[in-house]
């Protein structure tokens, strides 16, 4: 699972998909996240900076992540490779 | 080193199209405390879910009521509802501000005397009163509100040979212009029903007629139907008085008066379109005294105000239970609260605040009770901060119905806690426990002993 390449991201919150036209917004927590997927972070690497990071526990984190991650690829703001859609 | 504060990651689209020309305001402002009492700390004492009342606010909103009509009429009388709350320490802060009691069944009526009302300080209504009711209300000089023939001929038997004249009402049920029409309680006032009742009463010569009663529906949002009200039966007493030149004591003209919540559907807030005490005195008083009554011959106004009194009042403190994704994208909040406490949220959508500061970002989220049942919604569609789980709410706004009207069902009942004019909590009623319901059961013998092969 991948960040799509061409989405706009603003230092807001604010998410632009040029392809459907469609916007979002997003919180600060939720932002971090979606920058680090656009760098190509795993979602292991992105877990491991915000337990680092924050006053968030483990099964909490992976729980929002994973909600978090599903929201975007509801919202087709991510694209899979070949290997994941098998 | 100080990590940074978490809070959920949310994502929302962004919907272009027609907005809501109210333009209602979000409703996440934290709630912390409450008269001065954190909310953390009283779930903590008394457990989640909790139900919490306020003293201050109970007594400032008899206050205002009872100035707004007052002010307008000399003579005012108010009798607290007690199906609305009929929790004892709630009707006897009712009772020490000088109300009296109104009563709908036995049960009532006894818990009345149990809070040391006097006999002729209750008005006993409702259609459902047992032959050892009547004798008990006739004996203590009670207020009786005749809601029905097979009530009235009752009452004539119990008195018959006797010496005791009860103190009996009519409840009169008339068009005045809203629907529906409460025409099942009492004897309607335009086809002559009431007159017929009256009549009865009158030339029995075993009873009291002092007073009339009416009760014209619920969460009244037009104070003009009152007035018509009270019109109606001012023009009743009147008539009444120059038939049978027998004064009416008394025009009691219920409840009904909307609080400020919200009702489902509705596109204005409820704080918005719910009338004000004085718009309701307004009504009624200008109908009563524009009736033709002489200075000597004004009646008592009786109120039976009970939602508009004690819905402000109380609040129900709440946990998550858990968050989920529903299969259309929309986020769903488990409570550990739901309709089986919470009775009024099939009607009102109720306000509910977080019990903790979040960001400034929410997201459109369903919140559900924890019962296994899938009609228990707390709230169809809010717009929430990200909760998680063990979180707090405060549901406003819940002082009337929820805790008479509420069911044992799945869960135990939660404790009930006042708080005081001094902001000392006080537990007003204990959180039920197994043996609240185990106790009342009686298992027959021969299922008593049994092996589960």
């Amino acid at each position: 699972m991948k960040f799509k390449k061409n989405i706009a991201l603003s230092d807001s919150g604010f998410i632009f998909d040029p392809t459907t036209g469609d916007s979002f917004n997003t919180n600060p927590v939720g932002l971090e996240i979606v920058q680090m997927l656009k760098q190509d972070n795993t979602p292991q690497e992105i877990s491991a900076y915000f337990l680092k990071n924050y006053a968030v526990d483990e099964s909490t984190f992976e729980k929002d992540l994973y909600d978090f991650i599903n929201m975007l690829s509801k919202f087709k703001l991510t694209e899979h490779n070949e290997k994941e859609k098998n | 080193m100080i990590k940074a504060q978490y809070e959920r990651p949310i994502i929302q689209r962004l919907n272009v199209g027609l907005m809501n020309k109210y333009g209602t305001k979000t409703e996440f402002n934290p709630v912390t405390h409450i008269d001065g009492n954190a909310v953390k700390e009283l779930m903590e004492t008394y457990g989640s879910p909790l139900f919490v009342l306020s003293e201050k606010t109970i007594r400032q909103t008899y206050k205002d009521a009872t100035r707004a009509f007052k002010t307008r009429y000399p003579k005012v009388q108010f009798a607290w509802s007690y199906k609305t709350n009929y929790i004892n320490a709630v009707c006897n802060v009712f009772h020490q501000e000088g109300s009296w009691a109104e009563v709908v069944s036995g049960f009532e009526y006894l818990k009345a005397l149990h809070n040391n009302v006097p006999g002729d300080k209750i008005i006993f209504n409702g259609p459902d009163k047992k032959e050892v009711d009547l004798k008990l209300a006739i004996e203590h000089g009670s207020l009786i509100h005749i809601d029905h023939l097979d009530e009235l001929y009752m009452i004539k038997e119990l008195v018959a040979g006797g010496t005791k004249r009860p103190r009996v009402a009519i409840r009169v049920n008339m068009d005045t212009g809203i629907y529906p029409m409460w025409d099942r309680f009492g004897f309607n006032y335009e086809d002559g029903q009431a007159w017929d009742a009256i009549n009865k009463i009158m030339l029995s010569g075993q009873m009291d007629l002092v007073g009339l009663h009416c009760h014209i529906g619920t969460f009244m949002l037009t104070p003009n139907a009152y007035g018509v009200a009270a019109s109606k039966l001012s023009q009743l007493a009147l008539s009444v008085m120059k038939k049978f030149k027998k004064k009416i004591e008394y025009i009691d003209l219920g409840g009904g008066f909307a609080s400020k919540n919200t009702l489902k559907g509705s596109y204005i807030q409820g704080i918005d379109v719910s009338p004000t005490f004085d718009q309701y005195a307004e009504a009624i008083s200008t109908s009563i005294l524009n009736a033709g009554f002489t200075e000597d011959s004004l009646p008592l106004l009786i109120l039976e105000s009970g939602r508009a009194l004690i819905d402000e009042a109380g609040y129900l403190l709440g946990s998550v239970i858990s968050n989920k994704r529903l299969s259309d994208g929309r986020r769903a909040t488990i409570l550990d609260f739901g309709v089986n406490i919470l009775f009024t949220s099939f009607w009102y959508d109720h306000k509910i605040s977080p019990a903790q500061h979040f960001g400034q970002y929410s997201e459109d989220t369903v919140l559900y009770g924890p019962l296994c049942m899938n009609i228990d919604v707390v709230r169809e569609h809010i717009s929430f901060p990200p909760l998680k789980k063990d979180d707090q709410v405060v549901v406003h706004t819940v002082g009337a119905y929820n805790m008479t009207q509420w069911m044992q069902f799945i869960a135990m009942r939660p404790a009930v806690i006042m708080i005081d004019m001094d902001e000392k909590p006080h537990l007003i009623r204990k959180r039920e426990t197994i043996n609240s319901i185990q106790d009342e059961e009686v298992m027959p013998l021969y299922l008593e002993k049994f092996k589960i092969s």
